[in-house]
């Protein structure tokens, strides 16, 4: 309890990619939301990448955890993009009247 | 070991409560201060196990530029006061359940998969690249990214350009109807083009513009 590893490090990873996947089955506000939650994801990731690099000694994770970021931050980007041109389309983003897409 | 013990609470108890208030939260914009928050206390984390280079970037990157973005587009589209209604929908919708039911074995999955990795260390035993204890974090990953990983390196860069593009080629809108400045047909505007001599005659005009 006192002596803080690795498995610690990794459940707490475990936690926030598990919020991350509740909040987007669960959401039904925006999609922005749906970004954020895919955010967590990403970050709990990088949690786990860290602490292994950390604990195994193998600065390769914190490398790999550089370039998640990149990726991120770019799909951040375009998501949002996305995002603005279909509110000026259809003057709304929420999930339950996005469906188009229905057939 | 208890100061890092306590730290590591703090902060991972701080991170999980703004990672469950980001879910739940009513308004958007409150979503997003809470991300801020959890971006924060993991970069915490990050400084205080060793790797400060990557916590500062988390900083700079997440809470600096993509968080800003976040806060840019919630309060630009206007959606901030819609109500969260994932507790009281209109129709009962099955999704609810289901979700919690796959939410909850992804976690124990995971769980398992971190108790084997705690109680049978031995595994893995790859350490391609030992961490010199006497370099800084940030001068250890320059060495490492800058010679051994630099074509991935600079393929993240293209990645970025690329999501630049897209991004300004997605909400790029043309307006018809707005006169504008065309530069290139001024920059090219040449003289016999433009110019021309005519004899006159006299007591007889020059049409122009035919």
């Amino acid at each position: 309890m006192i002596d803080i590893g690795l498995g610690h490090y990794l459940t707490l990873g475990a936690i926030i990619f598990t919020i991350g996947i509740v909040g987007i089955f669960l959401n039904r506000k925006n999609i922005i939301v749906i970004l954020m939650s895919i955010e967590l994801i990403l970050l709990a990731v990088n949690i786990n990448l860290v602490s292994f690099s950390i604990f195994l000694g193998d600065i390769t994770g914190q490398i790999f955890t550089l370039f998640i970021l990149t990726v991120a931050a770019a799909e951040a980007a375009i998501g949002l993009a996305i995002i603005v041109v279909y509110y000026r389309n259809s003057s709304t983003i929420r999930v339950e009247e996005i469906n188009s897409l229905k057939g | 070991m208890l100061a890092h013990s306590i730290f590591f609470y703090t902060f991972s108890l701080i991170a999980i409560i703004s990672a469950i208030m980001v879910t739940v939260s009513k308004n958007t914009v409150h979503s997003v201060f809470f991300l801020i928050l959890d971006f924060i206390s993991i970069s915490c984390l990050f400084i205080m196990i060793g790797a400060e280079f990557l916590g500062m970037i988390m900083l700079i990157v997440y809470v600096g530029a993509v968080a800003v973005l976040f806060l840019f587009v919630v309060m630009m589209l206007n959606v901030a006061q819609q109500k969260n209604q994932w507790f009281s929908a209109r129709e009962s919708s099955n999704h609810i359940p289901i979700g919690i039911i796959i939410s909850t074995i992804i976690f124990f999955e995971l769980i398992i998969v971190i108790g084997g990795w705690k109680f049978k260390p031995g595994l893995v035993t790859s350490m391609s690249l030992i961490v010199d204890k006497n370099i800084t974090n940030t001068h250890s990953i320059g060495f490492i990214l800058y010679t051994d990983y630099i074509h991935i390196f600079q393929l993240s860069g293209m990645i970025l350009l690329v999501a630049m593009i897209g991004a300004i080629v997605l909400t790029f809108r043309q307006r018809s109807g707005v006169k504008k400045q065309s530069y290139f047909s001024q920059i090219s505007r040449e003289r016999d083009k433009s110019v021309e001599i005519v004899e006159v005659q006299q007591n007889k005009g020059v049409k122009i513009d035919d």
